[in-house]
């Protein structure tokens, strides 16, 4: 997008990224579901990918995305061993609901 | 002034902003996961735009695609669409939103009490556009050993996954 509207726009980049950060707080506290907690875990890391992206673009930095790259490979992962885990505890205690798993003996 | 690009722009934001809604307040979690594949990939096209085109290519493969597909692998391996879909204690709720809203005024607060940026004209040929080419460069000079770690990292994490979902039962029968 060009300078004039980038400007525009910024406070609107940066208005969304923290209003998908708020909600993937709200996400994780409050559903009970392991898999929808993660993905909510996801969404708060895609909206911080897009403030780094915001900011790279406004310093003319390329170093923004680098490290945008290394936010997606750390949750890719994360996203790995979660999901072996919840594979794992749903293997033993039949649930993935996080308040029947309250004791680290399997 | 009003033009094609920010009534674009912003009506992606609207779209990411329900659709993240719908997915963290929808009881169904397959229905949850494909409303973060919609998230994802209108940020994909905000990445485009922000002269990512790299990242909006990985955004778009790695996690619209690869990571979504595991998550619903999962949900559909488990039956688990139903399963937790009641939501915590009931005072849990409201203290999770108010918690929730502080974050989101200290965002805004922050963002008013920041000084406009200022984004200079650039000629052509310096703008740092996101390409391969040159998140490549930058992955293997500058940030060669970040690369490495996260290769480390990455080969880690395959081998946690497979030692963790490794059946147990072949054990105890032999």
């Amino acid at each position: 997008m060009s300078n004039a509207n980038f400007v525009t726009l910024f406070p609107v980049i940066i208005g969304l990224s923290v209003v998908l950060f708020a909600l993937g707080v709200i996400g994780v506290l409050t559903r009970r579901n392991a898999i929808i907690i993660f993905m909510s875990v996801e969404l708060m890391l895609n909206a911080a990918n897009l403030a780094f992206i915001a900011f790279a673009r406004s310093f003319n930095q390329i170093d923004g995305q680098v490290f945008v790259f290394f936010v997606m490979v750390v949750a890719a992962a994360e996203v790995a061993v979660g999901l072996a885990l919840i594979v794992a505890v749903f293997r033993t205690r039949q649930s993935i609901n996080v308040d029947d798993i309250n004791q680290l003996k399997g | 002034m009003l033009n094609l690009e920010i009534i674009i722009f912003a009506v992606l934001a609207l779209i990411a902003v329900v659709a993240a809604v719908l997915m963290i307040t929808t009881r169904n979690a397959v229905h949850s996961a494909l409303f973060l594949v919609v998230v994802m990939s209108t940020l994909a096209v905000f990445f485009l735009g922000l002269w990512a085109p790299f990242v909006a290519m990985v955004q778009v493969t790695v996690y619209a695609g690869a990571i979504m597909v595991l998550f619903l692998f999962v949900i559909m391996l488990l039956g688990a669409e139903k399963i937790g879909a009641r939501l915590g204690r009931s005072w849990q709720v409201p203290v999770a939103i108010g918690l929730a809203l502080v974050v989101l005024g200290l965002g805004v607060f922050l963002l008013l009490n920041t000084a406009p940026i200022e984004v200079v004209d650039l000629p052509a040929e310096e703008i740092m556009l996101g390409s391969a080419e040159a998140i490549g460069a930058a992955l293997y000079s500058q940030w060669l050993f970040p690369f490495e770690a996260v290769s480390i990292l990455l080969l880690v994490a395959m081998i946690g996954a497979v030692v963790m979902t490794r059946h147990e039962g072949k054990k105890k029968s032999a």
